[in-house]
């Protein structure tokens, strides 16, 4: 019945412990308007049948309701409301008090992207890993306009302030990918700012976990440097996945691990490749931009010194965008360094 | 005082068989009238002007939202656009339609006046409106805002979009629908005919005078609101903004003191508007006239306790959404006691199936929807995840297009005659009638489903799951725009070409059919006593102006 | 086009009764209730101020306390001595226009135009120290006095606050000078006076606002 209701009314699936019960009284409201519209409709058409017009100098009684009419009027509604608004508000406490046992995740929205950080584990950008079966709690602000958290399949949502930071808190049930959609207006990236939420088994989060901990030290995320109303990451790659089609790269380098004429794209970003000379570079934005313009300058041990180079024939703007189709390409969008806290700026200081 | 026999033969042999719109045709005849019904008329061609504006925005955005991806234009002019729609479909149209129009032109005649308290005023507030039309044009083709019509801070004071103008288009406007609501207080209050007690009073008076009470109260709060953030672009202010120790959420907090409100401003006079349609064409007295006349007051004062809805997800204390959650709720009753009062007035009635019964038949339907998914959100929890999604946009447009339209609809079939003293094509009537219900059904079914289905607000791309429903939405969007174009057609040749019209042609006893259609400038030969509620239908009067005394 | 000819009302030009009116008592109550209902708009133009105030005070307490000792008390309450004033020659203007003396309520008409002009002064005179303190609201706050955080929230709601009733002030002058001029062409008598009592009533209400103002900003 649950189930046949959620896929009537298009309800996502109920990934959250929250999600059940909140549908359950989603379906209860629905129900009792049909059924009482049905009743009110049903009745005008009665009326309007018998009571149709049946000459132009036709007069009518002069009715008023007795007092009881107008009480069931007032009070059956009233009943109800109340009755839903209590169930409601009771779910609605129950949603906006998070556990004392709840994980703590921070989160930090900006024009256009989120970036969510562990207490003591990774950051990542845009990309949300939590257990099943665990109460977690987001701790979220805003560096610039209001943005607000929403993921659909937890029926879970909350403004995200410049300046304060809000709480939320869910229980995913269910391993799986989900989507966080932006639900409160910011600009022109409002509509591609998403982020994925993805829901692992306990073990398979522990693992993870103690994998980003053991991972390399490398620097933080990269993304600031840019202003913040820098057009959407998305954008850009999307451009860079283009150039790096019409130029012929994929050619010769591959985007999914395996090894071919040059090294891998997947996970290039920031790592750390051996020359053939013996030293090691750290392939950031800078190695990338030389490999492009001189590319026999620094060879990655293993492979042929057969790559063009593309002074003059690709410009700067295409030239980003292809970092930043490489720098998009980790295998799950995971940067590993010790977790940096959203700055948030104290309200009263300056 | 009344008029002496001798003075009103002699003010109606100098007015003999000129009705208003005869009397003086030039153009300045017009721009500086004090006749109320001439400043009616004037209004109701604005805001159908301003009317086909939203409706062209809305129908490039439902074009865009045919695609997920990016389509026809860029996010900044989608951003604009539903910026624009907004302001103008609530501004231009909504807040000023039935009042300004129709209020204007039918609550003198109602009460037995010759014209509102305050002609001059009344002038006044017309050249308000279009000064603020004007003012927010500019903005418009200065590029526009891109914040919505909600401007919510931080985004409205830091977004380099021309915001300004609209903000001040939006400020003058609300001056204008001050001055309207002031008049119409002023006038229920000291210009009732001789014998038009309160208890007395027409249905459609009530939904006004309760409408102008939101005007006077509420209005001035949004003015200082938008002042206040316009003078934050212009001069960096930061009352609201967070980097000066500025709160964004009592921006919130201020905006929807008024313009929760605002929307009973936009339903109440459509309540209105039913209340005299069901009753005219059913024949019937209104059951429960008391119950229908005081819940009108009931919503606009409960009605300003019930913004902080809007905030359920905003940050707010739990406190706080418990105590606006179960105040909506209360707010909703007095629409379910109309609702009944309205269908019980068709029992023991003589009903009979005209245009503006159609456009009650869907006003009903498109009400109680639109009511209880507002009930749904009020309930807080579901509110999570609604909030924000196109369950909201179908919420509020069930209300404000499927009932507030429906009742403007109505309004103009049920008083055209009596307005232009004309008749408009009835087959046409109910053509117009069935395509616009079903477009709207088309249109806007799909946009709850989109928001149970998790599509936010003001997306310019969507995923792609969301598409289905989408070009659903759009398709039902074109229906609806037919069908208000058809209206648009039938009655422009009506008005030039239709067959004169009967003093009173539904036969209804509504007071305003007292007079002629249309009416002489002075309303009245002599000021009539009243003795009787409206709509009082155990006697059959000969066609012809109905005697109330 | 009024059935009531001059002669009904003495004293009263005849275009003054609106045609729609049954009376001229009818007419002076509509006024009367229109004007009050206007006066309750404005109040609430104010309130929108005033909540804010209520809450940056709640949380800037320090601050606005500090900010608020740094006001010109004197100038402050000169102004609010002006302005209760003002509102004592307005309502002596209404009694001798009442009792049909016409050159005295055009001398108190003048004198309330002037009172309110001495309040602009003063003002002006608070601004300009205020401006060379670089005492200014939001982003351009720089004073020296008062450095907590806050201070450039009272300053910013301080300008919009007295900057809006300074507006109403002006528009209060206006007002009563329109008013004035009507008096001198002899348009009010004891049987019509409703221009100078409404135009009383508008200047009654620009004083009352500054006497909240008064206290929020300079006493406490």
């Amino acid at each position: 019945m649950n189930e046949l209701l959620r896929r009537l009314l298009f309800l996502p699936d109920q990934a959250s412990t929250f999600a059940r019960d909140v549908d359950t009284l989603h379906f209860f409201v629905i129900l009792t308007t049909f059924f009482m519209s049905t009743l009110v409709g049903l009745t005008a058409i009665a009326f309007f049948v018998r009571y149709h017009r049946k000459s132009e100098t036709q007069t009518t009684p002069h009715v008023e309701p007795p007092g009881w009419m107008e009480a069931l009027f007032f009070g059956v509604p009233l009943s109800f409301f109340l009755l839903w608004f209590f169930i409601g508000y009771s779910e609605f406490v129950r949603q906006q008090t998070p556990p004392s046992d709840a994980m703590d995740v921070y989160v930090q929205a900006k024009k256009w992207m989120w970036k969510f950080a562990y207490p003591d584990g990774p950051n990542t950008i845009n990309v949300l890993r939590v257990p099943a079966g665990r109460n977690v709690r987001v701790l979220m602000t805003s560096r610039d306009v209001i943005h607000s958290f929403f993921v659909p399949e937890f029926r879970v949502k909350k403004d995200v302030l410049p300046g304060r930071y809000t709480d939320a808190w869910f229980n995913a049930t269910t391993p799986g990918r989900y989507q966080i959609l932006c639900s409160q207006y910011c600009g022109t990236g409002h509509s591609i700012m998403r982020g994925e939420v993805i829901v692992m088994k306990p073990q398979d989060y522990e693992d993870w976990l103690a994998q980003q901990r053991r991972g390399l030290a490398s620097k933080q995320d990269g993304a600031g440097g840019l202003l913040d109303t820098s057009p959407p990451i998305g954008n850009l790659v999307e451009q860079g996945r283009r150039v790096a089609a019409s130029e012929g790269c994929l050619k010769c380098h591959s985007t999914d691990g395996t090894r071919h004429i040059g090294p891998t794209w997947l996970d290039l970003y920031h790592r750390r490749e051996k020359l053939t000379d013996g030293t090691f570079i750290d392939a950031d934005e800078a190695y990338l931009t030389r490999s492009m313009m001189d590319p026999a300058l620094e060879i990655v041990d293993g492979f042929q010194p057969v790559m063009p180079s593309f002074q003059g024939k690709l410009g700067a703007p295409d030239i980003a965008a292809l970092v930043e189709y490489i720098k998009s390409l980790r295998s799950d969008a995971v940067q590993t360094g010790p977790s940096e806290g959203p700055a948030y700026a104290p309200v009263r200081g300056r | 005082m009344r008029l002496s026999e001798a003075d009103s033969h002699a003010l109606a042999g100098a007015a003999a068989h000129r009705n208003y719109l005869e009397d003086g045709t030039t153009v300045m005849s017009w721009l500086n009238t004090r006749d109320h019904k001439r400043i009616g008329v004037m209004f109701l061609a604005s805001v159908i002007f301003f009317f086909l504006i939203g409706g062209i925005f809305a129908l490039a955005l439902r074009m865009k939202l045919l695609q997920p991806g990016p389509f026809l234009y860029d996010a900044l002019s989608y951003n604009r656009l539903f910026t624009l729609h907004g302001v103008v479909m609530i501004f231009l149209f909504l807040i000023p339609a039935i009042p300004a129009a129709f209020g204007n032109f039918v609550v003198p005649l109602m009460i037995g006046a010759r014209d509102v308290a305050f002609p001059r005023l009344n002038l006044a507030s017309f050249y308000m409106y279009w000064a603020g039309a004007l003012i927010a044009i500019y903005g418009m083709v200065h590029g526009g805002a891109d914040t919505g019509w909600t401007f919510y801070t931080p985004y409205s004071s830091t977004t380099p979009t021309d915001v300004a103008p609209i903000l001040l288009g939006a400020f003058v406007l609300g001056f204008s629908s001050i001055l309207t609501g002031l008049n119409f207080i002023v006038t229920t209050h000291t210009l009732r005919a001789p014998g038009l007690s309160w208890m007395r009073l027409p249905l459609f008076v009530w939904g006004i005078y309760a409408t102008s009470i939101i005007q006077i109260l509420a209005t001035p709060v949004l003015g200082i609101t938008l002042l206040i953030v316009t003078v934050e672009r212009i001069g960096g202010f930061g009352l609201f903004d967070p980097a000066r120790g500025g709160d964004p959420v009592l921006f919130q907090h201020m905006f929807w003191f008024y313009s929760h409100p605002a929307v009973y401003i936009m339903i109440l006079p459509g309540m209105g508007v039913i209340s005299e349609c069901v009753c005219a064409f059913s024949r019937k007295n209104p059951f429960g006239y008391k119950a229908i006349a005081l819940s009108s007051i009931g919503i606009a004062f409960v009605g300003f306790f019930t913004w902080g809805h809007h905030l359920f997800v905003a940050g707010q204390s739990t406190f706080n959404a418990g105590a606006f959650g179960i105040l909506s709720m209360l707010v909703g009753i007095f629409t379910a006691v109309k609702v009944f009062n309205w269908v019980g007035t068709m029992y023991r009635g003589a009903i009979a199936f005209k245009t503006p019964f159609a456009y009650i038949c869907g006003f009903l339907y498109f009400l109680v929807f639109g009511g209880m998914t507002g009930v749904a959100l009020a309930t807080t929890s579901l509110d999570i995840h609604w909030h924000d999604t196109y369950f909201v946009i179908a919420h509020f447009h069930f209300i404000m297009v499927g009932a507030s339209v429906m009742a403007f609809l109505a309004a103009l079939h049920y008083w055209f005659p009596k307005m232009f003293g004309k008749v408009y094509p009835e087959g046409w009537g109910l053509v117009a009638a069935s395509l616009i219900i079903l477009g709207f059904n088309a249109t806007f079914i799909p946009q709850f489903l989109l928001g149970n289905f998790g599509m936010p607000r003001r997306y310019y791309q969507y995923p792609e799951q969301f598409q289905a429903l989408n070009v659903a939405s759009t398709a039902g969007a074109t229906l609806l725009g037919f069908g208000f174009l058809i209206i648009l057609i039938y009655l422009a040749i009506a008005l030039k070409y239709g067959a004169k019209s009967e003093a009173n042609p539904w036969g209804s006893k509504g007071f305003e059919w007292m007079t002629d259609s249309p009416p002489t400038t002075h309303n009245f030969d002599q000021i009539p006593t009243i003795t009787q509620m409206p709509h009082d239908y155990r006697t059959h009067e000969p066609p012809g102006v109905t005697r109330v005394a | 086009m009024s059935p009531e000819s001059a002669s009904t009302y003495p004293g009263v030009p005849e275009e003054v009764v609106g045609h729609h009116f049954s009376s001229l008592e009818r007419q002076t109550e509509a006024m009367r209730l229109g004007m009050w209902l206007f006066l309750a708009t404005e109040v609430l133009l104010f309130a929108g101020l005033f909540c804010g105030y209520t809450v940056y005070r709640f949380e800037f307490p320090l601050a606005f306390e500090q900010s608020s000792r740094h006001l010109n008390i004197t100038l402050g309450t000169l102004n609010t001595v002006v302005l209760i004033t003002s509102s004592f020659t307005v309502a002596m203007a209404i009694h001798y226009t009442r009792t049909n003396q016409r050159k005295m309520a055009a001398v108190c008409l003048v004198i309330t135009i002037l009172f309110a002009l001495l309040f602009l002064g003063f003002k002006a005179i608070e601004y300009a120290e205020h401006f060379r303190e670089h005492a200014l609201p939001g982003k351009y706050y720089a004073s020296a006095e008062v450095r907590i955080p806050g201070a450039a929230m009272f300053y910013t709601l301080y300008f919009l606050m007295t900057g809006l009733h300074g507006l109403h002030v002006i528009a209060g002058m206006s007002v009563l000078g329109f008013v004035l001029w009507r008096t001198l062409q002899g348009r009010y008598s004891s049987n019509y006076y409703m221009g100078v009592e409404l135009g009383g009533l508008y200047w009654h209400l620009v004083d009352l606002v500054w006497i909240f103002l008064y206290p929020l900003l300079y006493l406490i």
